[in-house]
């Protein structure tokens, strides 16, 4: 089947990039193109989330193209679809896509470049989460690196050059185990196949149906690993987060949202649809058997993230080491698949799954307004502000929604992912998440007393003519705030759909 | 010979024959431009012999007393070749104006130089392949000459001293197959193999032919590049013209991976010499990758550095070679010696691309260092565009041919048994990244030298986009590359 729409929605911000670069020369209409285009995607995937048929489940919107590459050493076919796992994911990229294309409007720096490399990295997340073939999921994952590279270190601050390589060589060193991981996979003989799920209507038997008490190529154990490891670094989980404060750091504010929003749940999403879903049968080893594992590297994350969180004085890497902590409470919830007394129950998953929505959100909402303080105070360095309440009231309403919701408050879309993953997980690991659970503390307490240094407190004369947010700053703050809110208060709108994708990859 | 004879070997001779017309054509002619529309139209003649063979084999395959042969393999590397040729001679159109007086004598070495890699490619008996080698290699150390500065000299003296060094290995190998089989016929010698029972019947038992097996791939892997023969490719990269360079690290290396590939797969591609000599390629392949991209990481001329990536990508060939059936549980498994004729196409397209960008932008600059390649995307944007999409591909960044290729030959590896290898090989990859994206960064990041915009002339300019637009076809639309390797290869490999 060929319905062409995903297709559409993958590569309308290539196309766009495409557009740019051979007719665009003026820099005001390159940026409003730019935006039009991502803005319209949103619509384009809003309406494909609204579209996706709960209740039958399954994949759907299926674009396959079967002869691309069908020699027998590598059967690849050009195959997207939506499932439920993946329609949340499709959603939060395309959110983040738009509220980073906004933000990008202070861009003056060699624009049109800008904006091509921007919209080149939003056809590469959303083929990420659409590809259900395993040598393309593996080339989109690739190709994010390229404009990454580009953005960080052209556009950046700091050390980007050096931030810059260290993000591609942690991320390229990731993924080039996942290659030898894939391969290993397919080349099993019973396997045969580089479809990552099993989609009845178009006779496809996928992988995690294939590696079913067979023989692999490898060990199990072994590809698990060779596959957790791209997934790890991308994340990141505790050891391999190193790159990410350097990373987030040097970054602008737009690739920050899009690297912390989108890009790390990429990991997740690896790890939910791949390190879980297909290992669960196969021989001699089972994505069970290593639950403690993750158990423990999520509570490493958690705690340790919120830790070395207390000791930033600035205000993007104190983001982006609370994305580690953050990103554990994923960790830990899939760590739940290990079940109790022989029966998984979902609801770790399904937590976990809610948290990568939610923390996208938040830490694009949190980036977002760190970046309007930085655009109007010129600093980062928490002691330098304070007490620029009065003078940036919507600014600082919007960073303590983003905080109060990053340490959980009810009625914020955090609290719902938190609580889902600790209820989710506390049966099967009650240790650690008694421990994990402490990260929320930790959490309240470097969310507000960061809060309390750099908005209210004496102010810094230096700071007094510092002008507000204006209304077209607030777009994509006001986009994250409902979604946030939203969510916090309906949360059905995506765990409805995350109940269906997850039952499916965790066969429960 | 008969007419038989003649048509096999059609392709070579008329492109000897072509480097000849071009040597009187300068004599009578004043002008140099029409030499060089003669020698790329002229190459139509042997493109069109190799396409009649490939339509319309005779059989036999095999001519001349049986040391020639137009199968599959040999005309898939015609046609490589040939098309490498004509590109760089396209594209080394404004460059070989340095050449002052000598511009007919240099399009006349690389064809003739071509017919001797055509002839390497198709030849069935080793002692043709000894001497296509010497034809192939000879043109090469002048033409390395050419720009007769001193390091330009350097270079062709060292290329040629190298040369015969590892020809006289070569030989010394060729000896050892002769005299543990019998014959010099390539097939002659898997025949002989396996009419020996054991190990016994063998001079020297089977230590004597892996002794050979052994100097040969050391004799080619000079040609090849792979360490630990790779010592003269950076000093004759840096000195070399740009063009010749890129003929070098592209033709050259497609006929000596032909060659052994022939000399592997058939004449000692039994079971039990397989597992042999795959370890031993296993091993090498493993050693080129490493020295190759390790010593890349260093370098600040660009030549220099895209020398040390030829050994790394070297390498990478040889981890296809040492994919063998012998290794694998699947039934004619061929992916391996596939995985390397895809690679060589991708690695061909990729490295003509990024030379004649190079050659396009120093052309104007003249200068070969990196630092020299400061802003240019602002100088010169699509050049810059296509030289970093090249180094993309090189580095193995999807949707490019190399991507593809690497996956191909890892795929093969992990296939047979090789799993070590495909991981040295990513982390490999990995560690080449620095050194590409460095060149990168700074084409896009730096300040300029200066503003002066850089434009290339038609001919390189259009050279440089024919070769980027084929990285990215392989890259995205692989299948029928992919089959053609298929064929080639299958009639090759017992």
């Amino acid at each position: 089947m060929f319905e062409g729409w995903l297709t559409i929605v993958v590569f309308l911000p290539a196309a766009a990039a495409l557009v740019i670069a051979l007719f665009l020369r003026d820099d005001n209409r390159v940026r409003w193109f730019a935006i039009g285009a991502t803005v319209l995607n949103l619509v384009l995937i809003a309406i494909t989330y609204a579209d996706f048929d709960r209740s039958a489940g399954g994949v759907q919107m299926i674009d396959r193209y079967e002869d691309w590459i069908p020699v027998e050493g590598l059967r690849a076919e050009y195959l997207l679809g939506l499932d439920g796992l993946s329609a949340p994911m499709v959603l939060l990229a395309g959110l983040l896509s738009a509220v980073a294309a906004l933000a990008s409007w202070r861009i003056t720096l060699r624009v049109r470049e800008y904006f091509i490399w921007l919209l080149v990295l939003q056809t590469a997340v959303l083929g990420v989460f659409t590809a259900l073939d395993f040598l393309l999921f593996f080339i989109f994952w690739e190709i994010e690196l390229i404009p990454m590279f580009m953005l960080i270190s052209i556009w950046g601050s700091g050390r980007r050059h050096y931030s810059a390589m260290k993000f591609v060589i942690f991320t390229f060193g990731g993924s080039a185990f996942m290659l030898i991981g894939i391969l290993a996979l397919f080349l099993s003989s019973g396997v045969d196949t580089l479809a990552m799920v099993s989609i009845p209507s178009e006779g496809i038997v996928g992988i995690p149906d294939r590696v079913a008490g067979v023989d692999l190529l490898l060990p199990a154990g072994l590809i698990w690993f060779l596959l957790f490891a791209a997934f790890a670094v991308k994340m990141p989980i505790w050891p391999f987060h190193s790159w990410l404060p350097d990373a987030h750091t040097d970054a602008p504010t737009a690739v920050s949202i899009m690297l912390a929003g989108v890009l790390l749940k990429m990991g997740g999403y690896g790890l939910i649809r791949i390190s879980v879903g297909m290992f669960q049968e196969t021989k001699d080893f089972q994505v069970q058997d290593v639950a403690w594992l993750l158990a423990l590297l999520a509570v490493v994350s958690i705690i340790y993230g919120a830790i070395v969180t207390f000791q930033q004085s600035d205000l993007k890497r104190l983001v982006a080491f609370s994305s580690v902590s953050h990103m554990g409470f994923v960790v830990l919830g899939v760590s739940s698949i290990v079940g109790v007394g022989g029966t998984v129950t979902d609801a770790g998953l399904n937590g976990a799954a809610l948290q990568m929505v939610t923390h996208g959100t938040i830490t694009g909402l949190l980036f977002l307004t760190v970046g309007l303080v930085y655009d109007r105070a010129h600093t980062r360095h928490i002691p330098d502000l304070g007490g620029i309440a009065l003078r940036l009231p919507l600014i600082t309403v919007s960073m303590m929604i983003a905080g109060l919701a990053s340490l959980g408050l009810p009625g914020t879309s955090g609290f719902v992912a938190e609580i889902s993953v600790f209820l989710g997980t506390y049966a099967a690991w009650e240790w650690y998440t008694a421990i994990g659970a402490f990260g929320v503390v930790l959490a309240a307490g470097y969310i507000l007393w960061t809060m309390q240094r750099t908005f209210f407190g004496p102010r810094n004369d230096r700071f007094d003519d510092l002008e507000d947010a204006n209304f077209l700053d607030m777009i994509p703050v006001a986009a994250l705030v409902v979604s946030i809110i939203a969510i916090g208060v309906f949360p059905k709108i995506v765990t409805e759909v995350f109940k269906v994708g997850i039952s499916e990859v965790v066969r429960i | 010979m008969n007419s038989h004879d003649l048509l096999l070997l059609s392709p070579e001779l008329s492109v000897a024959a072509l480097g000849l017309v071009v040597i009187i054509a300068d004599l009578i002619l004043d002008k140099k431009t029409p030499l060089i529309w003669l020698a790329v139209l002229g190459l139509s003649v042997p493109l069109a012999f190799t396409l009649i063979l490939w339509f319309d084999t005779p059989s036999p395959e095999v001519g001349v007393f049986g040391t020639v042969t137009a199968d599959r393999l040999a005309l898939f590397f015609h046609f490589l070749l040939i098309g490498t040729t004509a590109a760089v001679i396209v594209a080394g159109a404004t460059y070989s104006r340095k050449f002052v007086g000598f511009q007919g004598e240099f399009l006349a070495l690389m064809l003739l130089s071509v017919s001797g890699m055509m002839l390497l490619a198709a030849s069935r008996d080793i002692i043709t392949a000894y001497v296509a080698l010497e034809v192939s290699a000879l043109p090469v150390a002048a033409l390395a000459a050419f720009l007769r500065t001193d390091r330009s000299l350097e270079a062709g003296f060292k290329f040629l001293m190298l040369s015969g060094l590892s020809s006289a290995v070569l030989l010394y190998g060729l000896v050892y197959l002769y005299g543990v089989t019998g014959t010099t016929d390539i097939a002659g010698m898997l025949e002989a193999i396996n009419g020996m029972d054991s190990d016994g019947d063998r001079a020297f038992g089977s230590g004597g032919l892996m002794l050979g097996v052994v100097m040969v791939v050391a004799g080619f892997g000079f040609k090849m590049a792979i360490a630990p023969f790779q010592m003269w490719v950076p000093d004759v990269y840096e000195g070399a013209p740009t063009p010749v360079v890129a003929f070098l690290s592209i033709a050259s290396k497609s006929a000596a991976f032909a060659i052994v590939l022939r000399v592997l797969y058939t004449a000692v591609g039994t079971d039990g010499l397989a597992e042999d000599w795959s370890t031993l390629l296993a091993v090498l392949a493993a050693i080129t990758m490493t020295v190759g991209n390790l010593l890349a990481l260093g370098q600040q001329n660009i030549k220099r550095m895209l020398g040390y990536s030829t050994v790394a990508h070297a390498g990478y060939l040889l981890v296809g070679l040492a994919a063998v059936a012998a290794n694998s549980d699947s039934d004619g498994f061929i992916a391996g010696p596939q995985g390397v004729l895809f690679y060589l196409v991708a690695y061909a397209v990729t490295n003509l691309a990024v030379f004649f960008a190079i050659i396009a932008i120093t052309n104007r600059t003249g200068n070969d260092m990196i630092s020299g390649f400061a802003g240019m995307a602002r100088r010169a944007p699509l050049l810059s565009i296509l030289l970093a999409l090249g180094l993309l591909s090189l580095l193995g960044i999807p949707p490019t041919a190399g991507f593809l290729g690497k996956v191909f030959v890892f795929s093969a590896a992990v296939d047979s048994d090789l799993a070590w290898l495909a991981v040295i090989g990513v982390i490999n990859s990995v560690v080449s990244a620095f050194y590409y994206l460095r060149v990168v960064r700074t084409m896009f990041l730096d300040e300029p030298e200066s503003d002066e915009r850089i434009t290339a002339d038609i001919p390189v300019w259009a050279a440089t986009m024919t070769a980027s637009a084929g990285l990215l076809v392989f890259g995205i639309a692989p299948y029928s590359l992919l089959e053609f390797a298929r064929h080639a290869v299958s009639g090759v490999v017992i």
